[in-house]
């Protein structure tokens, strides 16, 4: 069913349901808005939506409101403008007056509109509250006196990741968004996933700004600076310099990191690579050897870590020991790249480059993450800090030529480099995985195992392996996974067989590539952008299978020895505990 | 399933439950407000005296009558006379009141309050003569005039046993002296003197009425909703059902159609009591007609304008009333489950609904199979915690539901999609206590009251600076000024009325010079005000108008849930401005923003308490922006001067 209307007299056919806010985007006509964000439900906080219909005596929000047949919607005139215009004076008069000073500095929707409604002066004395920041998780700020209540944050939290760390308190002019019973974020159920900073359209919530500390590193003498980069920062990083999401920069990226002073540039996809060995060989261990619980669930994403040990702990055996590719890669650059290259291992300063705020919180997640006797990484910077770090360095980013990594751990498959995107670390280890089943690789037409891409919040399939069928799933978003784990666990309760054997999790919608630390702006039109960029170039690479990667080959035949003994046991595995859901 | 014919099944309840009668008994008004004014003290007074006297005397509680201003009530009712009203007994007073009435057979002086239902004809002997001095002026005459009647028929009837007794409220104001002669309640007013001889000689020794004296007006209260508050026990279903609670419902059951029941709803004209005035029946056949597999009715209860106390009083004292509207509503929405919600404040109402759900389930009123029917319902309670946005509809789904109490914006209506998704009629108490009454007397009866669109009765509870704050239930057209001077008896102290508040914290101020306008949902819109859920602020010349903006301005912004930004800011910072003005400290530009801030928060907030929220400030600056003006431009020395001149008046706080 379809309804027309007119939209400033723009006669408009749209789908039965849509709003007049999307309606009106298919006759060009923009309406602004603060709280609206293009992927979540309206939560008709800002009032600055509102459209006349038919009288104009009443406005709704064209973001709440659906498009009937032969409505008479005017978006714009001289009264709505001023109504819109007095709105946006009351919530600039409830936010500080800190610009230059914020997170958000230039990349702020507030600021947007304020800039676009040509507002110049302070009508109202400003009344912002004076509650000190949250800081408390070391991920990310909550900076309450610039939150603008418009509920993004708490809708994320809630629906899209079903961790309900974040509420609204309070009421009237009190109203603000914090953990529920006011204790600190690190005290709540807060995984550290971000997506609150990734959806705020202020300032409010922005990631802990940890540049200097890696400025201060790289002026250090005492230190040699090292750096990773993740997959699905290269495909996001150009959002910050006005490319369009997708843009691949990896050439340009280690470019502009050794301009920076990094000794070293390792890609983290290197350690993805190892880490399908690992998981690949775990799964092999489970499924064909009997070894271990099935199914086999991913354990790459920190934030995914955290909700686990916090809300099912019981399915912890189910996890896969191996390590995420940032840790693998911090512990070989502060054992394996010492050996050799012969320099001294306690200088060496590991720097990773990740799309997540959790990757903040995984450095001290367990002891195990100092396997090489010390931090195997020192610090993540988020893409969106990295992005600052290049501008601050003056460094013509978009003109730099391409260069490579350094050989050792920076060289990558295909498969590697799609663990960004949600369903590529599946689809990574089933291709090793059938090769380590039936001793061969996939045919060339079967590489790409396309059920498990895509944007659909759970996928499922079977998939062919030697005269089995391995049953896998895969989920993003946190909301869409506790279906899948309820019926693992009802399984195992009823000593039924597993409903799939592999089952992949990422947290952020869409996986890394729409991680919390990724640039602003994101939704599912950028999120598809970003996944293709992966996807693209994974196509274009000679080397598509983790286990034909030389760099990997090498460093097995020539340090760990083999899969989940001794050496790679030691330095690329760890374990997991239930943890209270909420500290306090 | 056995069914059978509804209103035989109420017959047969109704006998089974019959009240007992008692020869002698005492009725106290164990409403909130009595119990406020005294009333459980009195009732352990009452229970010490009937043992100590050993009076053979049943100790019985009611609701309210609505008589704010006369608690705590008592009835009383002895072996020769007729139940009597007593207002203002204290605990202290009642010994002598209910000894001069039980023991002695007389009537106690300075405590009755006479019926309003005046006589015209005299056809029974008079018995007793009821006097009171109405006039307001310096010194009650009551007393004189008393003594002036005992010995004009001391003189003239020497054999007469004829009582006189001084009243407390003859519900008659401002007419000079006024006589009452029971039990025909012929009523005299402006009684002279001069006239008494008369009255003497003619209507008690000749039993003739005086006609020049004739107080003809008929009562201008009509009790539809409040049919049976302060009559009976409201925690006694057989007292409920022998004054005809649940008949509607039998009716509308023994037709076997919900439509029929709608019809009958809609032909009565009776709109949403709560605020909105959206037509009843439209809401219950909009919520009829969703396909849907669950459908729930919902009355809220939630009242919250400040000063506001009708929907209290008729859970207090008429909770079967409501619970019998709820059944109707849900029968004729096609629901199977319904909801008091009710604010945790009313301990009080939520005891007696619980009381009446309890009873109700018992006899099959609720449940399985009503009354033989085939019909299924069950209802329960929510506590409300007390978020006064919680009465929007949305916001009430979302509380009961477990989340937080905000709205969200509208389509989809509740009708359509509201509790956990389902179809679901939201009404107001008033609304359902009033749906009974039409099912059973009619739509017909029930629209020949009012005018225009706005049909039926209206309950009121008026406050302020009015002599006799209390509840009002009057035809729907009734002129604001008649229900505070003949009604109420007027501004007290004499004082010059400036304007009456309407529709609490949404509404507006109607001035002195349109209190004639009859009260309809459109005439007070008109006025910038709103009919509101009927709380009805008198406020005379010593009030400040920009000080009663900022209160109800004050509400909203402490009730305000803090979702929308055009309510949550902007309530604030206009308050700011306000009170930067009352403090001598504005400017002409300051009205300016704050009428910026009313049109951001009438057009751009998210529900209506956002929307009408400037609607106080709006209606002052329409008829009392001199007031504004006059705090400008005096600054703050005026302010100062404002300040102490109100702190010397009753503030407003304590009025309400």
């Amino acid at each position: 069913m379809s309804v027309t209307a007119t939209i400033n007299g723009l006669e408009v056919t749209v789908p039965e349901g849509t709003s007049i806010l999307e309606a009106a985007r298919q006759v060009q006509v923009r309406i602004p808005t603060l709280c609206k964000h293009q992927d979540l439900f309206p939560s008709s906080a800002c009032g600055l939506c509102i459209v006349k219909t038919g009288t104009g005596k009443k406005m709704p929000r064209a973001c709440a409101t659906a498009l009937e047949e032969g409505m008479d919607i005017t978006t714009h005139d001289a009264e709505l403008t001023e109504v819109r215009r007095a709105t946006l004076e009351l919530i600039l008069s409830n936010h500080p007056n800190a610009c230059q000073t914020c997170g958000r500095n230039g990349d702020c929707e507030l600021q947007d509109r304020a800039g676009e409604f040509g507002i110049r002066q302070d009508y109202l004395p400003r009344r912002v509250t004076d509650l000190p920041c949250d800081d408390s998780t070391g991920s990310l700020i909550l900076d309450f006196s610039k939150c603008i209540k418009c509920g993004r944050c708490v809708q994320v939290c809630q629906e899209v990741q079903n961790v309900w760390a974040l509420s609204f308190l309070d009421r009237g002019i009190n109203t603000r968004m914090a953990p529920a019973g006011d204790i600190t974020l690190a005290e709540s159920p807060c995984i550290r996933c971000g997506q609150c900073s990734a959806h705020c359209p202020t300032g409010a919530i922005v990631e802990n700004d940890e540049t200097a500390t890696v400025w201060e590193a790289l002026r250090d003498p005492g230190k040699i600076c090292t750096v990773q980069i993740a997959p699905s920062v290269r495909v996001a990083l150009g959002e910050a310099f006005g490319l369009p999401p997708g843009t691949n920069l990896t050439g340009k990226i280690y470019s502009a990191l050794r301009r920076l002073g990094f000794k070293a540039i390792f890609d983290t996809t290197f350690a993805a690579d190892l880490t399908i060995i690992e998981e690949a060989s775990e799964f092999v261990a489970r499924f064909v050897e009997g070894k271990g619980e099935l199914p086999l669930i991913t354990s790459c994403c920190p934030a995914w870590v955290d909700y686990l040990e916090k809300n099912f702990s019981d399915l912890i055996p189910l996890f896969s020991t191996a390590k995420s590719p940032q840790q693998m890669l911090g512990a070989l650059a502060k054992t394996y790249y010492p050996e050799k290259t012969g320099l001294p291992a306690d200088q060496i300063y590991q720097v990773s480059i990740m799309p997540c705020t959790a990757k903040k919180y995984e450095l001290e997640r367990t002891e195990e993450m100092q396997s090489s006797g010390r931090p195997d990484v020192d610090v993540v910077l988020t893409t969106r800090e990295f992005a600052r770090m290049i501008k601050q360095s003056g460094v013509d980013f978009l003109n730099l030529p391409d260069e490579k990594a350094d050989s050792l751990l920076g060289e990558y498959s295909g498969a590697g480099l799609i663990f960004g995107n949600t369903g590529g670390v599946m689809e990574a280890a089933l291709r090793t995985a059938f090769n380590k089943v039936t001793g061969e690789n996939l045919p060339p037409e079967g590489i790409n195992i396309t059920p498990v891409r895509g944007l659909e919040g759970i996928k499922t399939a079977t998939i062919p392996v030697a005269d089995t069928k391995v049953r896998v799933a895969v989920a993003h978003g946190l909301a869409n996974v506790e279906n899948l784990l309820l019926q693992v666990r009802e399984a195992r309760d009823q000593n039924k067989p597993p409903p799939w054997h592999f089952i992949e999790v990422m947290a952020c919608p869409g996986g890394c590539i729409g991680g919390g630390g990724q640039p602003y702006g994101v939704c599912n039109e950028v999120r598809q952008k970003r996944m293709q960029g992966l996807l693209d170039t994974d196509e274009k690479m000679a080397l598509r299978f983790s286990h034909e990667n030389p760099e990997i080959l090498q460093v097995y035949d020539e340090f760990l020895g083999e899969p989940l003994t001794g050496k790679a046991h030691e330095l690329l595995h760890t374990s997991y505990q239930p943890r209270p859901i909420y500290q306090k | 399933m056995k069914t059978n014919d509804p209103l035989q099944e109420l017959a047969r309840l109704a006998s089974e439950n019959k009240p007992e009668t008692f020869e002698q008994w005492l009725r106290i008004g164990m409403d909130s407000g009595g119990i406020a004014a005294g009333a459980e003290r009195l009732l352990s007074a009452c229970r010490k005296l009937v043992e100590d006297h050993n009076l053979p005397c049943e100790i019985q509680k009611s609701g309210s009558y609505g008589y704010a201003y006369l608690d705590p009530l008592v009835e009383i009712k002895s072996k020769s006379l007729p139940p009597v009203l007593y207002g203002r007994v204290t605990p202290e007073k009642v010994s002598s009141v209910t000894l001069d009435h039980l023991s002695a057979e007389k009537l106690a002086d300075d405590h009755i309050i006479a019926s309003r239902q005046y006589g015209t004809a005299l056809t029974d002997p008079t018995q007793s003569i009821l006097v009171l001095d109405t006039s307001c002026e310096e010194g009650d005459k009551t007393k004189f005039f008393q003594s002036s009647f005992q010995d004009e028929i001391a003189s003239k009837l020497p054999d007469s046993s004829l009582s006189v007794v001084r009243a407390l409220d003859m519900g008659i104001y401002h007419e000079g002296l006024v006589v009452q002669l029971l039990p025909s309640r012929v009523t005299y007013t402006n009684v002279l003197s001069r006239d008494i001889s008369r009255i003497v000689t003619t209507s008690l020794g000749e039993n003739k009425v005086l006609k020049d004296l004739l107080w003809t007006k008929p009562d201008p209260q009509c009790r539809i909703v409040l049919r049976n508050c302060g009559l009976l026990d409201p925690e006694h279903l057989g007292e409920a059902l022998a004054r005809g609670t649940y008949r509607g419902l039998a009716k509308a059951l023994a037709k076997n159609s919900p439509d029929e029941a709608i019809r009958e709803i809609e032909e009565s004209g009776l709109r949403g009591r709560g605020g909105a005035g959206f037509p009843t029946g439209l809401k219950w056949k909009l919520t009829r007609e969703p396909k849907a597999d669950r459908k729930f009715v919902i009355c809220n209860a939630d009242e919250g304008d400040p000063g506001a106390f009708m929907d209290r009083s008729i859970l207090e004292g008429d909770p079967h009333a409501v619970l019998e509207g709820l059944l109707i509503a849900g029968y004729a929405v096609g629901a199977n489950k319904g909801y008091f919600y009710v604010r945790a404040e009313y301990p009080l109402a939520i005891q007696r609904i619980q009381k009446a759900l309890e009873d109700a389930r018992q006899c099959g009123l609720l449940g399985e199979n009503i009354l033989g029917s085939g019909w299924s319902f069950d209802a329960e309670i929510r506590l409300g915690a007390g978020a006064f946005v919680c009465g929007e509809e949305t916001a009430l789904i979302a509380s009961i539901e477990g989340c937080r109490g905000s709205p969200s914006p509208r389509p989809p209506y509740p009708s359509v999609e509201g509790l956990w998704g389902y179809p679901t009629c939201i009404n107001n108490v008033e609304t359902l206590a009033a749906a009974p009454w039409i099912l059973d007397h009619g739509a017909e009866a029930y629209a020949q009251h009012g005018t225009g669109s706005s049909r039926g009765t209206k309950v009121f509870a008026v406050t302020g600076k009015v002599q006799n704050a209390q509840l009002v239930e009057v035809p729907m057209g009734t002129s604001v000024h008649e229900i505070i001077y003949p009604i109420c008896g007027g501004v007290q102290d004499q004082a010059h009325i400036k304007g009456v508040q309407t529709g609490g914290p949404s509404g507006g101020i109607i001035p002195e010079n349109k209190l004639e306008t009859p009260v309809t949902y459109e005439n007070l819109m008109q006025l910038g005000s709103i009919m509101g859920s009927g709380g009805m602020l008198v406020m005379d010349e010593r009030d400040c108008m920009v000080d009663v903006a900022a209160f109800y301005l004050k509400f909203c912004v402490d009730e305000s849930c803090g979702k929308c930004a055009p309510c949550r800011v902007g309530g604030y910072q206009m308050l700011q401005l306000l009170l930067k003005i009352t403090r001598g400290r504005g400017s002409v530009e300051d009205i300016k923003q704050i009428e910026r801030i009313c049109q951001s928060m009438q057009k751009a907030s998210l529900c209506g308490l956002g929307q009408t929220a400037a609607n106080p400030i709006l209606s002052t600056l329409r008829y009392f922006r001199d007031e504004y003006i006059a705090y400008i431009e005096g600054g703050t020395a005026y302010a100062r001067k404002r300040k102490k001149l109100l702190s010397q008046g009753e503030s407003l706080q304590q009025a309400s």
